[in-house]
């Protein structure tokens, strides 16, 4: 019996339109913490914490550029499994995920590498050093280039999905590989600047905001997804009779 | 000759064998293109060996990475055309052999001449003579992994046939080979172990084989609902 | 209850974009029996031909082969079934025979191989590459196959396309002598058999969404 109820509520997570519904009230409250989370952050971050050592406050950059960097690597993995469960469990809704996955991933990752050269200036004298960690966010934005790009030599759906996910897999073995080869092959610059296994290398003060950064950057990152996720299902949905209703309802109000 | 029925991977690796050498002309490209790029090279830096020398090791490797990417194209998209893909795809046995004897074909058909012609390259670029034996065998060793990661593009692009995308899809996930590939060349010039780096592309190699099949397999019964 | 048709078809449908291809088909067939699968061009002929043999997979319904359900039969299943579709799966680099040899059981003798190609009147060019040859004749490289096989369940998408009268004759006569011996056909054609009798079934383009 328990079994069953897991799988009724399996199923219902994977129908497009209990999602639409569901995150139609979370959104407003998704919005409120991660509106508070970055303006927090920010300011936190930006005005009171106290300015590097030896980089003055350009260091500052940080507060954008590592949860830039660090959702961006986390929207991969989460872009290639949500392709491995539909794959696997041939559910819609987490190809659509996949889907919206990709172009939020791959602005974060340009997010990332713009913010990384802007900082590179003042800090390497240039704006581009073929640093490890910056040459594996160009390899990364790559990745996310392909899975989008993919897309568009199939014409069925269908295809287009199982496609994408097939090669989110196989990113997903090779990116912890592209990291570590690159790593080795440049290991000239600073040491990862969190490490969340041991204390972190950075002061307290400037640590927190950044985590609260990170913390938002990822509800962020959440909302964001779910917008996109809920044109998606409208997009792929249209024909449905709950969208038809949705609509007319829509135009009725105004 | 073997036939399709049986399914098995010597049966594909024969028949591309004897199709590649049946049309010399699609075989010998790749490594006419690996030579006259090569040929390029001292033209457009500075014909001084020190400075070849020092570039060697990296440019062979890309131009290695390039040769393999033109000529992965047609790997599956011959076989869509004229319809044998589709009765691979129908063989009541398992795909992962007829997949790894095309790809094998593929290697020794490039990825091998390539390692075997290299040296010429390597006089060229006057690169030490105890290099050569290490260029050869990463050569050897990488362009398979390379054949294999190229394969995988080459099915999921099917439908629309390679070109850039494909250069897209599988240039990032060739970037490690090119480094321990390039690194082996370098660690024998500076007298360096280069058997580290060999042996870390010969894992790659082995996840490679054990992998790559697998995403072929599901990619290239897609390109039919293209 | 043993089941005596071959190939049981139950309300097999496909979609592509979220909309149905063709009304769900369900069908039955039995040994002796050819069905001619009719529809218009872009009803999903070929579609349903790659569904029958597992190319694509089937939204919904289910595919029996004598009385099992094909999940649990697909090695017997494929290995029982020749398919031969609308492109021939000819190299041109290979001679005719060699083509031919690599589509037929590995257990052809060269005497077989000989003979298949007598039939479909390419005995002279037996060593000429394929790319020699004219696509009529192509096709014949493709079709000898009916010659050699050794499948009691045949797939034939479009057999008589590129194919002259004398051709069509000789297929013909060919699934005739397969019926004969048990086995069944599914083929799909623009025009009528002459000399066969076969049930026809259509394939209705789907105007009702999922």
């Amino acid at each position: 019996m328990n079994l069953n109820l897991q799988w009724t509520w399996f199923h219902r997570l994977g129908s497009p339109r209990w999602f639409y519904q569901k995150t139609q009230r979370w959104l407003p409250w998704l919005c409120l913490i991660m509106l508070s989370l970055l303006v927090v952050g920010l300011v936190w971050g930006l005005a009171f914490a106290p300015p590097d050592a030896k980089q003055g406050n350009s260091f500052r950059i940080i507060y954008l550029h590592v949860p830039a960097s660090v959702v961006a690597l986390a929207g991969y993995y989460l872009m290639a499994i949500s392709g491995a469960v539909g794959l696997i469990w041939r559910i819609k809704l987490s190809y659509m995920l996949m889907r919206s996955a990709a172009p939020i991933g791959a602005a974060l990752t340009f997010i990332a590498l713009v913010t990384g050269a802007i900082w590179g200036k003042p800090t390497w004298g240039a704006y581009w050093v073929w640093d490890a960690r910056i040459t594996s966010m160009l390899i990364l934005l790559f990745l996310y280039l392909g899975v989008m790009a993919l897309r568009h030599a199939y014409s069925s759906n269908e295809a287009a999905d199982k496609a994408s996910a097939i090669l989110g897999l196989v990113g997903m073995v090779n990116v912890p590989i592209i990291y570590k080869s690159v790593d080795w092959w440049q290991t000239l610059h600073q040491p990862a600047t969190i490490k969340f296994t041991g204390a972190p290398s950075m002061h307290p003060d400037m640590f927190m905001p950044l985590v609260v950064m990170i913390v938002g950057f990822y509800t962020f990152y959440a909302v964001t997804l779910i917008l996109f996720t809920r044109i998606e299902i409208l997009r792929r949905e249209y024909r449905a009779s709950w969208v038809k209703q949705l609509v007319e309802n829509n135009s009725a109000e105004k | 000759m073997y036939n399709y029925l049986s399914g098995g991977f010597l049966a594909y690796l024969n028949r591309d064998l004897l199709l590649g050498i049946r049309n010399k002309s699609d075989l010998i490209k790749p490594l006419i293109f690996f030579l006259l790029v090569s040929a390029l090279v001292p033209l457009a830096i500075a014909p001084e060996a020190d400075r070849l020398a020092q570039l060697a090791p990296g440019i062979i490797w890309i131009f290695a990475v390039l040769a393999t990417l033109l000529s992965v194209e047609r790997l599956f998209s011959d076989d869509l055309q004229d319809g044998s893909l589709e009765q691979m795809l129908i063989s009541p046995n398992l795909l992962i052999l007829p997949i790894l004897g095309k790809i094998t074909a593929h290697w020794l058909m490039i990825g091998l001449p390539l390692a075997l012609l290299s040296p010429v390259i390597g006089v060229w670029l006057s690169l030490p003579s105890v290099a050569f034996v290490p260029m050869m065998l990463s050569l050897a060793i990488g362009t398979a992994v390379l054949s294999l990661i190229g394969a995988v593009g080459a099915a999921l692009t099917l439908p629309r046939q390679g070109g850039v995308l494909l250069a897209l899809l599988v240039m990032p996930l060739y970037m490690p080979v090119l480094i321990f590939g390039s690194a082996t060349i370098q660690s024998a010039v500076d007298g360096l172990t280069w058997t580290a780096p060999l042996a870390i592309l010969a894992a790659f190699l082995a996840i490679a084989i054990a992998l790559c099949p697998l995403a072929i397999n599901v990619s290239l019964r897609l390109a039919k609902n293209g | 209850m043993a089941s005596t048709n071959i190939l049981k078809i139950e309300k097999l449908a496909f979609e592509r974009n979220d909309a149905l291809l063709f009304e769900p088909v369900s069908l039955e067939l039995n040994p002796g029996e050819a069905l001619h699968i009719e529809g218009e061009n872009g009803a999903g002929k070929t579609t349903f031909f790659q569904i029958l043999i597992n190319l694509l997979e089937p939204s919904g319904g289910s595919i029996h082969f004598r009385g099992q359900k094909f999940g649990d039969c697909r090695y017997e299943y494929l290995s029982d079934v020749l398919f031969i579709g609308h492109q021939s799966a000819v190299k041109g680099d290979l001679s005719v025979e060699e083509n031919l040899r690599w589509m037929s059981p590995a257990d052809t003798s060269s005497e077989e191989i000989t003979s298949a190609l007598r039939s479909v009147g390419l005995e002279h060019h037996a060593n000429m590459p394929c790319f020699r040859l004219s696509a009529g004749q192509q096709r014949r490289v493709a079709l000898a196959r009916l010659m050699t096989t050794s499948a009691s369940l045949w797939y034939l998408d479009e057999p008589f396309a590129a194919l002259d009268k004398q051709g069509v004759e000789f297929i013909e006569d060919r699934m005739q002598s397969h019926l004969d011996q048990g086995g069944a056909i599914v083929f799909s054609s623009h025009q009528d058999l002459v000399k066969t009798t076969t049930r026809s079934y259509r394939l209705n383009p789907c105007r009702e969404l999922v």
